[in-house]
């Protein structure tokens, strides 16, 4: 019993650096209906940029915001420059142009700063307390509190202001907005900026549990895949909500369901991902969507 | 189609043939391919992009090494020239790069290269080619222990189940009642750690209580450790790479475990136990094995071979002289030259790869003293010794005296 | 040559002869270069069968997947397990594992069938990802992680003393695994031209541009995405199969996520729906790697620090940027380029008048 309530703990505290990279994602899914294989790595090169910051002497507590700033420019920097043009253009081009992106921030982060990993500092105290036998760290408190005022933030953002309000009416009713005076493609670089800074909030969050390396991010973005899918691919609550459930999941059926084992777990991502697509494609919190013709 | 093949295969004669006046021909077999009157060439295969990389500069390392042999007139006044080609880790790329290296380069010997599936991808090629494949740089066991099915291949580094043979004896030396828990890669690496310890144990074998496998592609490996905690293991295995390796240190303190630790050797270099510690982990009771000189060890700061060493490493302008794997490379760099410089006039790839693999007697000065690189007709583990060391707070203290495990693997 | 056989290849159209240039000297290739540069020529056969599968799949049906590179694996395995564990002659295995995949891929596009191109993209690059762990589970069959040594089969007397007849040397294995896979990339290309030209390939391009209006249209959507789905596996597989046999050694490292990424990389540089398209973007994905990392350091007149820049980027970076920069730039990728270029050359040349061919357009990708 003690060891299940372990690993559900530390399930939770992986759950919510997953939670926020979806989080990440189904922002920019709200903005423009795509999903952007590059999320995992642009919080990567966010990390990095946190990580330089530091190791200059600043303090973690003013590069990170500092690095969500930058996180955040960056990511409607990218929008202006890569998804614009395409805009328009079909969902598999999009697709591809993200995956490019992953690829070359990849590339460049390998380039820039090399693939020995680093150690990256958390903020939170590594100390753990006990609570009937299980442990958490203060630095698993701190991703989960981290991840849910994070949440937070963008849930104020977007329903409570005129510019979360102008954002979703981009999003979901372009046409209609346009005619309205809305920048429509301003609101959509929004959308990316203020994924990026959320994506790069996860980055920073788990660089201290994996450790910095270019190939950081690449396991948890499917993890990341699987908490949004499993929330429903438009939901923020059901982002987080999938996000805990996928690290309890994949934590516990590593130990519990002997197929999977220890070396199966990132399948188990997989499956959820496959399961919910085919029995529920529009998970948790999703509303069936209307097919356009 | 079948009705079309004869007539293409016409076309294609006729074309050929008209191309054919063109071409040339291949040049009459030499008995010392890759040998000139003042060069040697040599090829390597290596990760220098991908999820490996950071072993790359290995193979930069090596380079320097030869680069200083050469400033100094060579080897019996041959230079070496080392041609290194990124594998990206992936064995179908090494297979087409050592044949580029064997066929169009036309390479001495492929020295070095690294990987055990890479390595293993062109065993079969380059020992049906008879090109010496020297000095793998992987401790899998297989890459010495099949000397007799593979004449050409040899590796250099204490071979993993070597290794954990090691911390067998250690245990039942010391921890007789220990409560064996072992984390291991899910590859052939982790698995060859794993039989060593088993082997080793023997009879014993049953004080493990719990073995857990992970992959590397798994986010981390909390999991398998809190399972092994409850498995009530005080002594925790870690047969891991680096990353996955410092991961656990640092899920341990936060687990409040406090487990003797074993840590592959591998994983070691001060650089990853100061990456551990700054993210939390205690630390406490951490053992394992060394068999080469600590750059970041003060006891060697005024050691001759360690200035060497940084003399050396400055040929190579990437290479940062703290990182353990510059100095892997400068070591079996060392013992490569010493081959070639013991064939003496007699630069074929037999003679070179027969004092290799059974005439070895060296001591290597970027060894930890008394290591000696030594191989003989019935037997070709070129390093065999490790002594055990223990984690200080700031660096690796040696125990005892060097541990030989020659002889136990066959 | 009877006059009949005369007149048809007069009445040929001007692309007919491309077609016979390229094969002839594909199938000359050997003759005039190394046996390693043979190798790496199979490799680029191989990697363009995948592509022209995943062109059927992505260019024409316009579904994506990201995770071919699973299904290479898929076919390799099956063949070398067949080979390895049940003695049989490689040669035969290769269809067997085309065909295995092909239905393995089939089933797959069922549940495909009810995800949106998003998920399907979002799924099939999971399964790319996961792919190496899961190869290293079945240990008895596929060898685990460390993987399985395939023998390679020597040329047999009549092709070695053809090769020599013309070359005057021995014909090598890897000389002779260039002609099996350049008579499988011919055959399975043939293929593919007689499918997608007719009614098939056209009711796939009505599902692509709408598929309420192609069912509309008595176009069996459902039938037609699974078959896609199947076809574009069983290419994948022989690939798969074939890339086994001209590496010698398979292991769950030769199938890593970047393999999948590279096939794509094939089909948009070459241009998706395209015939020709996955044989030029095959060479190009498939070399750029290799020159960027080794031909550009070599040039003298690249400045040092500009080659050792590329060099060390890796092909990680040339690929992102080719990928988004023919997406934006190009989507048609090289074929699209050409044929733009050959058009308004014709209209130079003859005046805009009289050029239409009957010839379709290439339709734009809509997914």
């Amino acid at each position: 019993m003690q060891e299940f309530l372990q690993l559900v703990v530390s399930g939770l505290a992986a759950g919510g650096i997953f939670a926020s990279l979806a989080l990440a994602l189904v922002l920019i899914y709200n903005a423009m209906g795509l999903v952007n294989f590059a999320q995992g790595e642009m919080a990567m090169f966010a990390t990095f940029i946190a990580y330089a910051l530091i190791s200059r002497g600043m303090s973690f507590w003013i590069a990170f915001p500092v690095t969500l700033v930058l996180a955040f420019g960056g990511g409607i920097a990218i929008q202006r420059i890569v998804i614009r043009p395409v805009e328009r253009a079909p969902v598999l081009t999009l697709v591809i142009i993200t995956l490019g992106l992953a690829t070359l921030v990849n590339g460049v982060a390998g380039f820039l700063f090399g693939y020995v990993p680093r150690p990256f500092e958390s903020p939170f105290s590594s100390d753990t307390v006990g609570v009937l036998g299980v442990f958490i760290s203060y630095r698993d408190l701190g991703v989960i509190g981290v991840s849910g005022v994070v949440l937070l933030l963008v849930y104020l953002l977007l329903q409570h202001t005129t510019v979360g309000l102008t954002m979703r009416a981009a999003a979901h009713h372009p046409e209609a907005s346009r005619l309205l005076g809305v920048h429509v493609s301003w609101m959509l670089a929004l959308g990316w900026g203020l994924a990026a800074a959320v994506g790069a909030v996860s980055g920073i969050m788990v660089a201290p549990v994996l450790l910095l390396e270019p190939n950081m991010m690449q396991a948890i973005i499917i993890y990341a895949f699987a908490a949004a899918v499993l929330g429903g691919i438009e939901s923020p609550l059901g982002a987080v909500v999938g996000g805990l459930i996928v690290g309890v999941t994949v934590n516990l059926a590593g130990v519990y369901v002997p197929f999977v084992g220890g070396d199966l777990q990132l399948a188990v991502g997989l499956a959820i991902i496959v399961a919910v697509l085919i029995i529920r494609p529009n998970g948790l919190f999703g509303r069936a969507s209307v097919r356009r013709v | 189609m079948a009705r079309n093949g004869p007539r293409l295969a016409l076309v294609a004669v006729v074309l050929v043939t008209l191309v054919a006046c063109g071409g040339s021909g291949t040049p009459a077999p030499q008995t010392d391919v890759g040998i000139t009157s003042n060069s040697i060439l040599l090829g390597n295969t290596i990760a220098q992009s991908g999820p490996a990389a950071a072993y790359g500069t290995i193979a930069n390392a090596e380079n320097a090494y030869f680069t200083y042999i050469n400033n100094q007139g060579g080897v019996n006044g041959r230079k070496i020239q080392f041609k290194i080609l990124d594998d990206g880790y992936n064995p179908a790329n090494t297979v087409l790069l050592t044949k580029q290296l064997v066929e169009q380069d036309q390479v001495f010997a492929m020295f070095s290269g690294l990987g055990t599936q890479a390595q293993t991808s062109v065993r079969d090629y380059l020992n049906t080619k008879k090109v010496p494949q020297l000095f793998v740089a992987t401790g899998a066991t297989t890459f010495d222990l099949d000397y007799s099915t593979n004449k050409w291949t040899l590796g250099w580094q204490p071979p993993y189940q070597g290794e954990s043979r090691i911390y067998a004896k250690d245990i039942l030396a010391n921890h007789a009642s220990a409560k064996i828990g072992v984390l291991y890669q899910n590859d052939d690496y982790g698995q060859d750690y794993l039989k060593g310890l088993v082997d080793g144990l023997g009879a014993n074998a049953s004080m493990i209580v719990d073995k857990e496998p992970f992959d590397l592609t798994a986010a981390s490996p909390a999991a398998q450790l809190a399972k092994l905690k409850a498995a009530g293991a005080d002594t925790l295995f870690l047969f891991a790479t680096p990353k996955p390796a410092v991961q656990s240190l640092v899920i341990i303190t936060a687990l409040h475990w406090t487990p003797a630790v074993y840590l592959n050797g591998v994983s070691n270099p001060q650089v990853y136990m100061v990456a551990a510690k700054k993210n939390g982990a205690a630390l406490q009771n951490v053992t394992s094995v060394g068999y080469i000189k600590d750059p970041t060890d003060p006891q060697w700061a005024s050691d001759s071979a360690m200035q060497q060493y940084r003399t050396i490493i400055a040929l190579c302008s990437t290479c940062k002289p703290d990182d353990g794997f510059n100095i892997y490379g400068v070591a079996v760099a060392y013992t490569m030259v010493d081959v070639l410089k013991q064939a003496g006039t007699n630069m074929t790839r037999a003679n070179v790869m027969n004092i290799a693999a059974n005439q070895l007697n060296e001591t290597n000065p970027f060894l930890l003293p008394g290591v000696k690189v030594k191989t003989s007709s019935s037997d070709h583990f070129p390093i065999m010794q490790e002594q055990v060391i223990t984690w200080n707070g700031t660096g690796w203290s040696l125990q005892g005296n060097l541990i030989d495990s020659r002889g136990t693997i066959k | 040559m009877s006059s009949v056989l005369r007149q048809r290849i007069r009445n040929a159209p001007p692309r007919y002869a491309l077609v016979a240039i390229v094969v002839l000297l594909l199938a000359g290739l050997p003759t005039v270069i190394s046996s390693f540069l043979t190798s790496e020529w199979a490799q680029a056969l191989i990697l363009a069968i995948a592509i022209m599968g995943l062109n059927i799949l992505v260019g024409y049906s316009g579904q994506l997947s990201l995770g071919h590179g699973a299904f290479m694996a898929l076919g390799a395995y099956i063949s070398a397990i067949l080979a390895h564990k049940y003695k049989m002659d490689y040669l035969v295995t290769i269809p067997i594992a085309g065909v295995l995949t092909g239905g393995i891929g089939f089933l797959f596009g069922i549940p495909a069938l009810r995800l949106s191109a998003l998920y399907l993209a979002l799924a099939t690059f999971a399964l790319a990802v996961v792919t190496p762990s899961l190869i290293k589970r079945p240990k008895e069959w596929t060898g685990g992680p460390q993987g399985l040594l395939l023998v390679q089969p020597d040329p047999p007397q009549p092709a070695k003393d053809a090769f020599a007849a013309i070359t005057g040397t021995a014909m090598t294995t890897d000389q002779w695994i260039y002609y099996i896979t350049l008579f499988c990339a011919l055959l399975l290309f043939w293929l593919a031209w007689n499918l997608l030209r007719f009614r098939p390939g056209r009711a796939m391009r009505a599902i692509r541009d709408g598929e309420v209006a192609a069912a509309a249209s008595g176009i069996n959507v459902a039938g037609y995405k699974t078959l896609a789905f199947g076809i574009s596996a069983f290419y994948a597989g022989i690939a798969g199969s074939l890339f086994g046999l001209a590496t010698g050694f398979i292991s769950p490292d030769t199938f890593p996520v970047s393999l999948s990424i590279q096939l794509l990389v094939g089909v948009v540089v070459g241009g998706l729906a395209s015939i020709p398209g996955p044989l030029l973007g095959a060479i190009f994905a498939y070399f750029l790697p290799i020159e960027s990392n080794q031909w550009v350091p070599s040039q003298s007149w690249i400045p040092s620090q500009i080659a050792s820049t590329v060099e060390k980027a890796g092909p990680a970076v040339s690929y992102g940027v080719i990928l988004i920069v023919i997406m934006i730039f190009a989507r048609n990728g090289i074929v699209g380029l050409v044929e733009s270029g050959y058009r308004m050359l014709q209209r130079r040349l003859r005046g805009a008048g009289d050029r239409e061919t009957g010839q379709m357009p290439s339709g734009p990708q809509t997914v």
